[in-house]
């Protein structure tokens, strides 16, 4: 095998995720201030939910005290089953579907929603045995849900997401609100 | 001389009368007399003898009404009175085929035999090296029916003449035209054995004759449901339905194409890929090319010229992706080629043949090409699934590490590990969670952030998710074990542990 050039220590290697996920944001999600959520987008089009760094969960040094994938009597995101290649029997999630609420133990409550249109294929379980992934590798381990989206979607449900340049932007315009004398 | 007796003449004037050529007669007398068949002149003559006497040679006239035009028939008479003598039968005998009608029952395949010519110029012009060949006749439906209807013509008229014609003993359409043809096609194509069961060379000839395709149509609207499996259970339906005898046509039937098959070959060996780009099968999405040329195509290519096939399907133990090389013996592959004109290759040749392939591209090398059975196939295909397989990957590691850190790896043993299906494959597998287990790894220290891990592992495990942990869906992982995240830079299958196909002696 050829040799690799030394890199810095503190190296930053291209990740898995910046090698095949492409970043897409949605901000205040239902109106929710820094509720933001992060889509990852393979470039087979299966979609990652994950928080984004900016959500109030991962904010403050909360913990969290519970996670629910109940998220109303008839429906629990836990009980989702897919079957076969074309992953039949999964459930069809739209923009504001919830996937899960979670609790903090500061008795905050925030609601996880799907962001895309497409077919739920899994949820998360290792976070509900193992809640601090979703605060110590939210982008990785910490995701939330896998949603497929219908082939003739793929490209058009981008089309309401922000990229990471227009979602950075959002970002800065917030801290600089903020900044201002009131 | 023909086998026909005194018992045929009815057949045989009935089935004159009702339009048939002589080639059907002789099989409704249940001639099984290959030769009988072959030669046209002798059969007219014969036929011509058998019919004496003037009754005899009333029904001859009405033959020859039956399927010679107007304009000839008067010659005939005279010659026919005359029958007695060589030279009034021989008369007959010059009328050419052309000049007939067409026979109500064979439509003209066993009066024209045009098939044949056909069949000999496709052989010739696809250029086949063969020993043997079969041919194989497809007929019209419409035929089955005809067939029937005459038999039923006959059979009242023989009955009643205390005789009996059992359908079975009737020689078949298609039977008396391989009779007819093999004879031919052998001749023509210079002394090649036409074999009747099987032989890996077919010559298919297919007839089509749309004038009469509407006789089929009662049986549908009899017998819908059942209009399928046998036509022949019509039988009491038929009577009523359809004419006995059957309607003249007025074209004959002719062949539609004549298609030579050869039985595919086989041919396997073993493939290295040393290239970071290429992948396995050819990368097009909605008709554009993603990346340049594949594995498949590379060998393909020179084999299928070799062969001169007209197609090829590959398929190996098990695939890489694009950006892994396959080094070591080498992956086994095998190929099947779909109707090979050229068939026979010595081991020189095949050495010759490989040597061809590793020279086309440094991006790839076969080795231990041979030709092998299909039934070996399925040895291949057991590889994917049972066999071990060796890796080695070039790791990244997030915290820097020493060779303290990472040496407690090598003495880990039957490692067995819970992957879901990779969200990278997930769009087009189903989702599962599969138990694979890790063998043996060891090993080897590069800088505070890399080093080279060896694996043998058992047949698809994915190692790139084994590294990374796919967003913790795989587990145990590497990320896990090392307490860092990690990351796989580079891959490289080492080695395929399948004993198939059998080396090939330098």
């Amino acid at each position: 095998m050829e040799s690799v050039e030394h890199e810095d220590t503190k190296a930053n290697a291209p990740s898995v995720i910046d090698r095949y996920y492409t970043r897409w944001y949605r901000a205040d999600m239902k109106g929710k201030p820094c509720e933001d959520h992060c889509i990852l987008q393979h470039s087979n089009r299966i979609c990652v939910i994950t928080l984004a760094e900016t959500h109030p969960i991962l904010q403050n040094g909360r913990t969290i005290k519970c996670i629910n994938y109940q998220i109303s009597n008839g429906c629990s995101r836990l009980k989702n089953k897919v079957s076969g290649k074309s992953k039949r029997g999964g459930q069809f999630l739209t923009d504001f579907a919830p996937l899960c609420r979670i609790t903090c133990t500061d008795e905050t409550e925030y609601t996880i929603y799907s962001c895309i249109r497409g077919r739920l294929l899994e949820v998360n379980e290792n976070i509900l045995e193992t809640p601090n992934l979703l605060l110590e590798k939210p982008s990785t381990e910490g995701y939330i849900a896998v949603i497929l989206p219908k082939f003739e979607e793929s490209k058009s449900i981008t089309e309401n997401l922000l990229n990471r340049d227009e979602f950075e932007n959002i970002i800065s315009k917030r801290s600089s609100a903020q900044s201002q004398p009131s | 001389m023909l086998p026909l007796k005194e018992k045929d003449k009815p057949i045989i004037q009935k089935l004159l009368s009702a339009g048939c050529c002589a080639r059907c007669i002789l099989r409704f007398c249940c001639v099984s007399v290959q030769a009988a068949y072959r030669k046209p002149p002798e059969v007219r003559l014969i036929l011509c003898r058998q019919l004496q006497g003037k009754k005899d040679c009333e029904y001859l006239s009405s033959y020859l009404g039956n399927v010679y035009p107007p304009n000839k028939r008067a010659k005939l008479e005279t010659s026919i009175t005359d029958a007695q003598s060589e030279e009034g039968a021989a008369a007959v005998v010059k009328l050419k085929d052309g000049d007939s009608r067409v026979c109500v029952v064979c439509l003209g395949i066993l009066q024209e035999l045009c098939g044949t010519t056909q069949a000999v110029k496709a052989v010739k012009a696809g250029n086949y090296e063969f020993d043997t060949l079969v041919l194989s006749v497809s007929l019209p439906a419409q035929l089955c029916v005809r067939e029937h209807s005459c038999w039923l013509h006959v059979k009242k008229e023989v009955r009643e003449k205390g005789l009996v014609l059992n359908k079975d003993d009737v020689i078949q359409v298609k039977e008396a035209f391989k009779w007819i043809m093999q004879g031919m096609v052998a001749k023509e194509l210079g002394g090649t054995a036409v074999v009747t069961k099987v032989s890996p060379f077919e010559v298919s000839v297919e007839f089509t004759h749309s004038e009469t395709d509407a006789d089929c149509h009662f049986l549908a609207a009899t017998c819908p449901d059942c209009f399928k499996p046998t036509k022949n259970k019509q039988v009491r339906k038929q009577t009523e339905h359809y004419p006995c005898p059957p309607k003249q046509p007025t074209s004959s039937c002719s062949p539609q194409e004549v298609q030579c098959l050869r039985v595919s070959v086989f041919v396997a060996g073993r493939y290295n890929k040393f290239c970071r780009s290429l992948p396995q099968t050819p990368w097009v999405i909605d008709g554009e090319r993603r990346m340049e040329s594949s594995v498949e195509e590379l060998i393909a290519a020179p084999i299928l010229s070799a062969f001169r096939a007209d197609g090829f399907n590959f398929s190996s133990s098990g695939r890489e992706d694009v950006d892994v090389r396959t080094l070591g013996n080498g992956r086994p592959f095998a190929m099947e080629l779909l109707n090979p004109h050229k068939s026979r290759f010595s081991k020189e040749q095949m050495k010759q043949l490989q040597e061809t392939i590793n020279q086309s591209s440094d991006k790839i090398k076969v080795r231990d090409l041979q030709i092998v059975t299909r039934e070996a196939m399925s040895r291949m295909k057991e590889g994917e699934e049972e066999k071990t397989k060796s890796y080695t990957a070039l790791v990244w590691t997030q915290k820097p590490i020493q060779r303290e850190d990472i040496s407690f790896i090598d003495d880990i043993k039957d490692l067995t590990l819970d992957q879901k299906t990779p969200l990278r494959v997930l769009h087009r597998r189903a989702l599962a969670v599969r138990q694979r287990a890790i063998h043996s790894m060891s090993t080897r220290f590069l800088d505070s952030h890399h080093f080279y891990l060896r694996l043998k592992t058992q047949a698809g495990t994915y190692i790139k998710e084994f590294v990374h942990g796919d967003f913790g869906r795989t587990n145990p992982n590497l990320c896990q074990l090392l307490k860092t995240n990690t990351d796989i830079l580079e891959l490289d299958v080492e080695s395929v542990d399948v004993d198939w196909p059998p080396p090939v002696p330098e």
